[in-house]
């Protein structure tokens, strides 16, 4: 398997990254070229192995449904490039 | 021409449940709805960095009991998943939920439409977390974010394919609504959003096996609108079949005030959403005995306790299917019939005057008074003539405000009927005296004239007469 620039645009363009023609070129061959090396793990035989979706041998750590205490508004709005009412004022994205 | 005529609609629901815990699915805000925007966050459902959830083991809970509900097979082994995606409502970035791993799947409820029982499959139900609200100002230029809701722990319903029409698909809504009131995991009110539901729909020709392309139904926000929304986007979808044009697969917004659907462009590349398994949360093994647990903690279910009023108090089909649709109305039913045993008589009154006491005013059944024992009581009053159907309403009117038992309304507003021969008689002989004219034309064969005649003496008592035994009286009189 290998990535092509279109994949790398299209990947740039989930996570809103703007690249330059350099750049995608150059992500390209060292997305390639980590790929490569991962595909050492294709020799192993793991048809018997559970995926690995956590590396903690831990399991169920759950908590009881209490209530704790919120932050305070003005903490919570502390990062906020704009603020109306209490809320958080953000450019509008339309769907 | 109909739709149903030329192609057949195939339907697909995806329900989000708000499962009602007390704080949020990985942090210990409070999920009440109603709160000042922003109060109830924290550095965990904020997506502060550094920051690790920890999941609540009741949402875990609430969510395998709603499976279970629905006859769903449940994860030995489940993980939660990123879903990536940039939208204002989603202060991480990417929501927390269950990719290929789900809670339960492979289950099924069964609905009722015109009298028929059809089984509808259920693909899989997963946990959840809830999206920010945003609300759109500045003529559109601006939102304003509140992320109160963020971290309320859902459940996505997703049903297999097997809707064939609009009324079938507000059947099924219905229905999981009911198992999910049973259950007691969501108090599903659809105003407050705790019940959301996304529709696929796709046209075929009567006995094309393969699907039609498909659109995706947004935005519908009661059982109603569902059903319209349906009903539009079919004949939406007929109308471009018959000019031989093809559906787009796309998503869509239905407006209910419009009463039509708009297409929502450029969301084909953002459903790319890179499910990966969420690092900060460890797999959840879910063993035989806590299954067991959760299990019987499943009260008597809808469709269950449906065919046991039938078979065990004999009530109509009808009866049983309005009464079970909401578990607190089968419980009173149920405590009613500790008072009394005339079962029928119960649901009467609770079909009429008590659901339409309710409907009027826009009322729950938790905002007025009347007990179970209060109905309970006031049929044995009926039955023993203690009080007449006219006044059983006044004292039933009582009860839903009071909450007071009915004998001691009968009491204190002196309602008691009266029986006593000798005391209507004096009645009965005064009123045929005063209306010669109408005790002429009964006995001139209009028989209606009876109505009046007994009307004045209901009236002269103000209501308190037996009215059996005033008519038996007046024939006898007037013989």
């Amino acid at each position: 398997m290998s990535i092509t620039l279109k994949d790398v645009e299209h990947v740039a363009n989930l996570a809103r990254l703007a690249l330059t023609d350099a750049e995608k070129a150059q992500f390209t061959d060292q997305l390639n070229a980590i790929l490569k090396y991962a595909e050492k793990l294709n020799e192993l035989d793991t048809d018997n192995v559970e995926p690995t979706t956590h590396v903690l041998p831990i399991t169920n750590v759950l908590r009881d449904d209490e209530c704790r205490e919120s932050l305070p508004i003005e903490k919570v709005l502390l990062n906020a490039p704009d603020e109306e009412d209490g809320q958080i004022k953000v450019p509008a994205v339309l769907e | 021409m109909s739709v149903g005529s030329k192609y057949e609609t195939v339907v697909g629901l995806e329900v989000h449940v708000e499962l009602h815990t007390k704080s949020k699915i990985f942090c210990g805000c409070s999920t009440a709805f109603g709160a000042p925007p922003n109060t109830h966050t924290c550095p965990v459902c904020l997506g502060h960095p550094g920051v690790l959830p920890v999941l609540n083991r009741q949402a875990v809970e609430f969510a395998m009991k709603a499976a279970m509900a629905l006859n769903c097979k449940i994860a030995d082994v489940s993980k939660f998943d990123r879903k990536n995606y940039f939208y204002p409502d989603s202060p991480k970035a990417y929501q927390i939920s269950q990719y290929d791993q789900p809670i339960g799947e492979n289950g099924w409820i069964d609905i009722e439409v015109n009298g028929e029982t059809k089984r509808i499959g259920i693909t899989r139900l997963h946990l959840e977390e809830d999206a920010g609200k945003l609300t759109h100002v500045d003529g559109g230029y601006a939102s304003l974010v509140d992320f109160n809701r963020v971290g309320t722990p859902l459940v996505e319903i997703v049903s297999e394919p097997d809707i064939r029409t609009p009324e079938e698909a507000k059947a099924y809504l219905e229905k999981l609504k009911a198992i999910m009131l049973y259950c007691e995991v969501s108090d599903v009110k659809m105003e407050e959003g705790s019940l959301r539901c996304d529709a696929n729909i796709s046209l075929r020709p009567w006995g094309q096996e393969k699907f039609g392309t498909r659109a995706e139904l947004k935005n519908m926000n009661s059982f109603r609108s569902v059903q319209r929304g349906l009903e539009y986007e079919q004949m939406r979808q007929a109308d471009i079949l018959d000019a031989g044009g093809e559906v787009v697969q796309e998503t869509r917004r239905y407006d209910d005030t419009v009463g039509k659907s708009f297409s929502m462009r450029g969301k084909e590349e953002a459903h790319d959403y890179r499910y990966f398994p969420d690092p900060d949360l460890v797999r959840l093994h879910i063993s035989e005995e806590w299954k067991e647990r959760v299990r019987a903690s499943i009260p008597e279910l809808p469709d269950a306790r449906k065919a046991r009023y039938t078979s065990e108090y004999g009530l109509p089909a009808y009866d049983a299917e309005v009464i079970t649709s909401s578990k607190k109305l089968a419980d009173f039913f149920e405590d009613s019939l500790n008072y009394t045993k005339d079962a029928k008589a119960v649901a009467n009154w609770i079909m009429g005057d008590l659901l339409g006491y309710l409907n009027t005013n826009g009322l729950e059944l938790s905002d007025v008074k009347i007990t179970g024992q209060g109905l309970g009581e006031m049929i044995g009053l009926l039955e023993n003539g203690t009080i007449s159907g006219k006044i059983a309403k006044t004292v039933f009117k009582a009860m839903l405000e009071s909450g007071k038992l009915p004998q001691q309304i009968v009491e204190e507003q002196g309602l008691v009927q009266i029986s006593d021969e000798g005391a209507l008689l004096a009645v009965v002989d005064s009123i045929i005296e005063k209306n010669p004219q109408s005790v002429e034309d009964f006995r001139a064969g209009k028989e209606k004239a009876i109505g009046f005649l007994v009307g004045q003496i209901m009236k002269e008592t103000k209501g308190k007469a037996n009215p059996a035994l005033v008519n038996k009286l007046l024939l006898e009189r007037l013989k």
